[in-house]
This record gives C-alpha cells, sequence and structure tokens, in this order.
C-alpha cells in the first residue's frame, strides 16, 4: 500500500533537486549578474583581463539564469506610446503627387491643364479643366494603383479613387485603400519599433523591453534609467531631417505660402518663418552616418554623409542652385538656412545651429539610427526610482521570512512531525518557485512578492488537506499504513479542484494585466504547481520514507 | 500536546442562525452596493486617468504648505497626502502627489513634471521624485474595461467548471458566495475611501480564487457525504460536510492570513492597499463558503442519487497517482 517504486522516488527527487539548482544563483544575485554581464560584453565586444576575471566570479557549469527584477523593484522607467500611423497616409500620397503630375502632363490634350488643390492631408485633390477628360484621367490614376501586398488585404488595390465633375471642370480625389492603409498601419509600426530599439540600443542599457501592444502601440521598458523624460526624450522626437528649397523668409506665420509649398518656423531665431517647397530635395533615409562634431568656430555641430543616391541628389541641385539658400528642416523646424556656396560634391556636410555640445550628440544618435516614421503619442508612462526598487525588495524580504517563520511554526505545533515533514516541502516548494523562474526567465515584481507570500500562506493547505484526511481515517481505526494511503487518495480529488479553480483565475489575471500584476499572476500560477507537486508528491514520499524506516504501530497527526 | 483550534467532535448547527447570518450578508451586500453608489470608488491614475508623483524629502512634510507651492501652476485637481510607513527612518519624509489628467490622450508632459519639481523644491529643498507614474485618459478607460471584463471572465470560468465538476446548483452557490465577496470589497473600499487601482483588481480575482478554494473543499465533501448518506436531511449532511472541514478551513485561513499580515505590517507602503484587499477578502471569502454558498445550494435543493456517475467514491483524478 504505502509503496512508491524506485523510479517514481528518483523522478521526484530529481525534479526537486533541479529545481533548487536552478534556485541557487538567486542567493548570489549580484555576482552572477555581474558573472553573466560580463560574458555578454566579452561576446559582443572582446575580452579584456577585468571582463574575463568578472566572469569568472561566477563557475561556468553552474546554472546562471536569474529571476529578472520588474522595474518596480530595479527601478527605470515604462512608456507605453501610440503610434499615430495616419501621419503616413498623407506622406505616402504625397509622394505619388510628382508621378501623377507627370503622366497627367502628358495626357494634356485629353484632360487639359491641371492644379492640385488639397493642402497636403491624406487626400490627394486635382482639378482638371476639362470635365470630359475625366475618364481619361481615372484611367491615369488607376494606372497608379497596384495590388496590397499583405495577406489579409490579397486582390484589392491600394488606392480609392474618384472623380466629380463641377460646372467646366472636373475634380479627381484619390487616398489609400482600407487594406493599404492596414498594410501601411503595419509597416509603420514595424519600422517604429526598430527605430525606437536602435535608439535604446545606442544608449547601452541593460535588457530594454520593446514590444508591440494591439495595434497601434509600442510598449518601452528600460531599466537603470534615471526618468521617463529622459526615454521620452529619447525615442519621442521623430528626427525627421530634410533639405527643403527657400523661396522666401517672412515674419508672418500665417502668410500665404502658395500651393505646394509650407511655412516652417526657426528653430533659434524667435518670430523667424521660412516659405519652402514642401517636397523636400534630400531627406534624411538617405544618410549613413551622423556624428557630433565641431565648426570652424569650434561651435558644437553634427557632420553628417549621404548614400551615393542622396549624394547624387544633393550634389546635383547644389551645382544648380549655387547662391540660393536651402533649408535643413528638423522635424518642421528650420535648424539653419544657409546660402549655397558653391557645388557640394562627395555627399558629406554639416549642420550648424545654436547647439550644446548635448544637443549636438543627441541629434547625431537620432540621425543614425534613423527618423520614426510617425509621431508617437505617450498614453502611459512611469518612472520608479532605484531606492524604493530596493527598499521594496528590502520590505518583500522580511515580510517573507516572517511569513515563512510563522507558518512553520504553526504547522509544527498543529501536525507535529507530520508538520515538520509539510515545512521541508514548503522550503522545496519556495525553491522551486524561484527555479521555475529562473528557468523561464519571468520578471518578479512587487505584487509578484505578494503573490510567493500568499504562496507560503497557501500551499500548506494540500498539505493540511492531506492530513485532516488523515487523521480522520485514523479515528476508524484502520492502521497507520492504510490511513495515510487512504488519506491522500481522498483528499486527492478536492486538492485538484480547489487548485485547479485557483489556476484558472492566475490564468485569467495573465491575460488581463501588464507588467507588475502579471508578475503577480506567474507567480500566484507556479506557486500553485509547485505547491500540488511538493504536496502530492513530495511530503508522500518523505513520509513513506520515514514509515518504512521506523515502522511505527501508530501515528498521531 | 498538539495545538487544535477545532475540538475533534465538532457539532455545530451551521443553519441554526441561517436567518441571521444568510440576512447579514444580504445587507452588507445591498449596503455595499449603496455605498459604492452614493460615495462613487476613489480610482486610481490607472482608471481615472493623471499622474502620481512619490516625493521624498529630509524636510517634514507640510502638506498645507506643498499645496500651496502648487497652488499656482493651474494643474487643476491636486491631491496631497503624507505617507507614513514604520520603515521610515526620521529624514524620510514621503507623500504622494497626485495631478489629475491634463489632457484629452496622452500623460503628462515631462515639462509639467519640471514645473512640479522646481515648485516643490521652494518648500522642501532636498525634495526628490522616487516614483512618477502618470497614465492618459484614453489607456484607463480601456483598463477599466478590461478589469470589468477580467472579474465577469473569472466568475463565468468558475461557474463553468464548478457546473461541470459538480452540479448545477453548486455551480450557482459558489458563484452567489464570489459576488457576495467582491461587492463586499468594493464596499469596503468606498467606505474606506481606499484607492482602486489595476492592483485592487488583481487582489479581487485573488479573493476570487482564494474562496472559490474554500467553496470546492467543502462541496467536494458534500459530494462524498451526499453519497455515503443517501437518506440524511441534505441539512444534516452540509452540517456534518463543514463540520468535517472546519480544522482544515480554520487551519488554511490562519496560515494564509498570518502570511498575510506579515506582509500588511513588513511589506512597505506601495502594496498596502494590495495586501490589505486580499486580507480582508481571506476574511470574507471564508465567511462566504461556510455561510453563503451552501445556502444557497440548500435553497436550490441538489439531487440526492450520486450512484451512477461516481462509481468510485473518489473520481477520475483518485487513480492518476499512488
Amino acid at each position: 500500500m504505502l509503496q512508491i517504486p524506485l523510479w517514481k522516488r528518483v523522478v521526484i527527487w530529481g525534479l526537486v533537486a533541479l529545481g533548487i539548482v536552478l534556485a541557487v544563483p538567486n542567493l548570489f544575485y549580484g555576482r552572477v549578474e555581474q558573472a553573466n554581464d560580463a560574458r555578454a560584453t566579452i561576446e559582443t565586444m572582446g575580452a579584456t583581463p577585468e571582463r574575463t576575471a568578472a566572469a569568472e566570479s561566477w563557475p561556468d557549469w553552474l546554472p546562471s539564469g536569474l529571476v529578472n527584477l520588474g522595474l518596480d523593484l530595479r527601478g527605470g522607467a515604462h512608456l507605453l506610446a501610440e503610434v499615430q500611423v495616419e501621419d503616413v497616409y498623407a506622406q505616402r500620397i504625397d509622394g505619388l503627387w510628382p508621378e501623377l503630375r507627370n503622366e497627367l502632363r502628358e495626357a494634356r490634350d485629353t484632360v487639359g491643364t491641371i492644379r492640385r488643390t488639397d493642402e497636403g492631408g491624406p487626400v490627394l485633390e486635382v482639378r482638371i479643366s476639362r470635365p470630359d477628360g475625366l475618364s481619361r484621367a481615372l484611367e491615369i490614376v488607376r494606372g497608379l494603383s497596384q495590388p496590397v501586398a499583405s495577406i489579409s488585404g490579397a486582390g484589392t488595390q491600394s488606392l480609392e479613387v474618384s472623380g466629380e465633375q463641377t460646372g467646366d471642370t472636373a475634380v479627381l480625389r484619390l487616398t489609400l485603400s482600407e487594406a493599404e492603409r492596414a498594410a501601411t498601419d503595419d509597416r509603420t509600426i514595424r519600422q517604429s519599433l526598430e527605430i525606437i530599439r536602435r535608439r535604446v540600443d545606442e544608449v547601452g542599457t541593460r535588457e530594454p523591453t520593446i514590444q508591440r501592444q494591439g495595434a497601434d502601440r509600442i510598449l518601452i521598458q528600460v531599466p537603470g534609467i534615471g526618468s521617463a523624460a529622459e526615454l521620452k526624450t529619447l525615442i519621442g522626437t521623430t528626427a525627421q531631417l530634410t533639405f527643403h528649397p527657400v523661396l522666401n523668409r517672412t515674419g508672418d506665420s500665417d502668410a500665404n505660402a502658395g500651393p505646394g509649398n509650407v511655412i516652417y518656423p526657426s528653430l533659434d531665431e524667435e518670430g523667424a518663418y521660412y516659405v519652402l517647397e514642401r517636397t523636400p530635395v534630400v531627406s534624411g533615409e538617405t544618410l549613413t552616418d551622423a556624428q557630433p562634431a565641431f565648426d570652424q568656430n569650434g561651435r558644437p555641430a553634427v557632420n553628417f554623409r549621404f548614400n551615393p543616391q542622396g549624394a547624387r541628389a544633393f550634389g546635383d541641385y547644389t551645382a544648380e542652385n549655387i547662391g540660393s539658400p536651402f533649408a535643413i528642416v528638423l522635424d518642421e523646424e528650420v535648424i539653419s538656412a544657409p546660402v549655397i556656396q558653391s557645388h557640394i560634391p562627395g555627399g558629406s556636410g554639416i549642420i550648424t545651429g545654436n547647439f550644446t555640445v548635448e544637443e549636438s550628440t543627441e541629434l547625431a544618435v537620432l540621425l543614425r539610427a534613423g527618423a520614426l516614421p510617425a509621431e508617437l503619442t505617450f498614453l502611459e508612462e512611469r518612472t520608479i526610482g532605484p531606492e524604493l526598487g530596493q527598499d521594496s525588495i528590502d520590505a518583500g524580504r522580511i515580510a517573507c521570512l516572517v511569513a515563512f517563520a510563522a507558518v512553520m511554526v504553526m504547522m509544527a505545533a498543529s501536525y507535529g512531525l507530520f508538520g515538520i515533514f509539510a515545512n521541508i516541502a514548503l522550503l522545496i516548494n519556495v525553491g522551486l518557485i524561484f527555479g521555475l523562474l529562473s528557468l523561464i526567465g519571468a520578471t518578479l515584481t512587487l505584487p509578484g512578492i505578494a503573490g510567493i507570500v500568499l504562496t507560503i500562506g497557501m500551499a500548506v493547505d494540500a498539505n493540511v488537506l492531506v492530513f485532516e484526511r488523515i487523521r480522520e481515517e485514523l479515528k476508524t481505526a484502520k492502521g497507520p499504513s492504510r490511513a495515510i494511503s487512504l488519506g491522500y487518495e481522498r483528499a486527492l480529488s478536492a486538492i485538484v479542484d480547489a487548485n485547479i479553480t485557483t489556476f484558472i483565475i492566475a490564468g485569467i489575471l495573465f491575460m488581463l494585466g501588464s507588467g507588475p500584476v502579471r508578475g503577480f499572476a506567474v507567480t500566484l500560477g507556479l506557486g500553485i504547481l509547485t505547491s500540488v507537486f511538493t504536496a502530492i508528491f513530495v511530503t508522500r514520499l518523505i513520509i513513506v520514507t520515514w514509515f518504512d524506516r521506523r515502522r511505527p504501530k501508530t501515528i498521531e497527526v | 500536546m498538539r495545538l487544535k483550534f477545532v475540538p475533534d467532535d465538532v457539532n455545530i448547527d451551521w443553519f441554526k442562525r441561517a436567518r441571521l447570518t444568510f440576512g447579514a450578508s444580504v445587507v452588507a451586500m445591498i449596503l455595499s452596493v449603496i455605498v459604492w453608489a452614493v460615495l462613487g470608488l476613489n480610482f486610481g491614475i490607472d482608471f481615472q486617468g493623471g499622474t502620481t508623483i512619490r516625493t521624498q524629502a529630509e524636510e517634514v512634510v507640510d502638506v498645507a504648505e506643498y499645496r500651496a507651492a502648487l497652488e499656482p501652476l493651474g494643474l487643476g485637481d491636486v491631491v496631497i497626502s503624507e505617507v507614513f510607513d514604520p520603515s521610515f527612518g526620521p529624514d524620510e519624509n514621503v507623500a504622494m502627489v497626485r495631478l489629475g489628467a491634463q489632457g484629452e490622450e496622452a500623460s503628462v508632459s515631462p515639462d509639467t513634471i519640471e514645473e512640479v519639481r522646481t515648485a516643490l523644491a521652494e518648500v522642501a529643498p532636498s525634495v526628490e521624485f522616487t516614483s512618477v507614474e502618470s497614465v492618459g485618459p484614453k489607456v484607463s478607460g480601456e483598463l477599466i474595461q478590461t478589469a470589468f471584463l477580467a472579474v465577469a471572465a473569472s466568475l463565468a470560468a468558475i461557474l463553468i467548471y464548478i457546473w461541470l465538476r459538480f452540479e448545477w446548483q453548486f455551480s450557482v452557490g459558489a458563484v452567489a458566495a464570489l459576488f457576495h465577496d467582491v461587492i463586499l470589497t468594493i464596499g469596503l473600499f468606498s467606505v474606506l475611501r481606499i484607492q482602486f487601482d489595476l492592483a485592487t483588481i488583481a487582489a479581487i480575482l485573488t479573493i476570487i480564487g482564494y474562496s472559490i478554494n474554500d467553496t470546492v473543499v467543502i462541496f467536494d465533501r458534500l459530494r462524498e457525504n451526499l453519497i455515503k448518506y443517501k437518506s440524511r436531511a441534505l441539512k444534516d449532511v452540509m452540517n456534518l460536510s463543514v463540520n468535517e472541514t472546519l480544522s482544515r478551513t480554520v487551519m488554511t485561513s490562519g496560515t494564509t492570513l498570518i502570511a498575510l499580515i506579515a506582509l500588511l505590517v513588513l511589506g512597505g507602503d506601495v502594496i498596502r492597499g494590495f495586501v490589505f484587499a486580499i486580507t480582508w477578502g481571506i476574511i470574507v471569502g471564508t465567511y462566504s463558503s461556510v455561510f453563503v454558498a451552501k445556502n444557497i445550494v440548500l435553497f436550490l435543493g441538489v439531487k440526492r442519487d450520486w450512484s451512477k456517475p461516481d462509481k468510485t467514491e473518489g473520481n477520475q483524478f483518485a487513480k492518476i497517482d499512488s
């Protein structure tokens, strides 16, 4: 009756040992973390004696997985950004204009003169002077449309085109189709993710989390960074660098720019505005490098270099427009508008402005990482100082130890020897929780610590159920061996039902929550698994082993 | 000598004061709903949008001074409260400053935070912001939805699980007890004006998890006894089942409460609200398992012939190990 086959004993103790070995690195958190960091650095940057020494401070044959500490314990910044995907529609539509203009001009005989009448929104509007040429014009526009390149949008066209006769002229309207917008959104988010990742990596902090959330959101968590505001300036800047021909300089922000032109303010001079051609000569996508530097007067500046394509466009333009000004525009603000002195071949240049050294360094980082395709709006931000996190860890640790001691005393006082068995299982249980957390690389948060404390309290439940049952079975005087066996058998259904329901809740919590709440769900869920395992396998194995050795005539539970 | 909270031959009639206990539960629930409707909940920024700043300074916190310093910034609704914790040293004076949502969608701007910092530095030169959390109204609206959905989904999942494993009467009784726990927790949070945020929802879900755990243990015993004593009155079988499991109920609630009280006292002020909710929930959850769930099952009645589906006295799980 009270027999557990050898293979089962080996498996149970094996699992326990494995779990505890996996948990061990967490006892030496600081040292293991240093060693792991050093190993990662050696891999990317090569070895130095200090790095090798740091890497060897923790033997590499030992497991080195650690429980990640959440932002609320380690300190850091958390941002939830929404990408303004609509921004891109206007750019896409605007990009079609030069080609459309050329094709419509070629068909001048049928469509007459053409004029663009929109203000640069997501709808491109063109007025043609001959209404009877509308059908031909529509045909030309449809020619620009392409099949949508996405699975969900298969079989649809990228553009929606409509035409309308008004008196003796006609208007063409084209905009992105629903499917194309969806495909564009997806690309925009991917690009934004990539660029945010590059920018955060440039700053070089440890294990940032950058992930997509829902349709158009990005979650960014960076441990160790001073404040969310710092992170926001780093990733919140679009950093669209463009070079535009300058038409005029004005003091009036509401001046009529004329079709195809825009008015941008000057970055340095209050109240100064420039009238520029909307379509840029060269844009930041053609940049290959940007470095902080100093100009000939020793003021901070940024050196940049174009790729061949950008270099050609820039060279051609400067050759043709010597003596006229052009504007360097960053995020719709004119940084500077120098006059072209000579043909600039070779594709490199310098941006000067009223920069501080920090600003020029930051601008160089942003330009190097590339521009964000669309603006970001921040919906949620959290900054937790590292000291507060450390206080929470300390408080949590003390609370855990006290809870542990109190529960153990209560168990031993209530169930005697069996209570001590349960206490051993409880210790193993917490070891297993940490082992599993380290194994799956889960994140421990402050509510997660609460989850562990709660588990300590609840983990004994399964053992309590069994012990109470054994007590009852003993009353009917079946002999200790039979009572233990029946106790386990009959308590099992209550244990399973009770824990499955709690496990369902942990699952729902996991799906609902993010960050701290999810951390709680993880520890609660793992705690349920390990506590059931320790109660029905480990405690039982301990009891059976004890029973085999001692063969007591009577037992007291 | 063993520590025993429950005598071996316990024989309590749990229905003796059924009207009183059940009535008290119903009244408490009604009161909770009224309080909730009248006072509303003290929503945290998760659900309302806004910003909370945790400040720490060597100077003693004077809430009126802080308020006066922030007045000229015109930030709208500003709530300032001092935070106490036994673990704070004499030069750790902590306060929470809460600002209402500043925009339509987005979280607070870094400029606003800087303004607040400059203003507070005038009354408390050493002030530091140990944490700043800001949630835009757009996200907070969605979070409320998700939270309600999560609680509803949990109740539904349990309703279905208990129905599959027991009978529909048990399932109704269990969910009614859970509903009772949730409403009483919301009521308490409303009366005491404790901040109600995402962590509170997590606490409510945990309470649901714990309370159902307790209820299921009693139901499991009830099912077993119903098979054993086919002809005894349902009420007696229920009393027997509660009495038989009473020792376990007290023991488990006891160990869990001890662990939670340790956390409540020593765990720091950051999670105190969360732990408080769970502690309260364990108490009402234990109460509702004994006094609410089974009363409803008794009221609904239950089939008495359990011989067919369960051939063994256990069930399909009984043989998976050993």
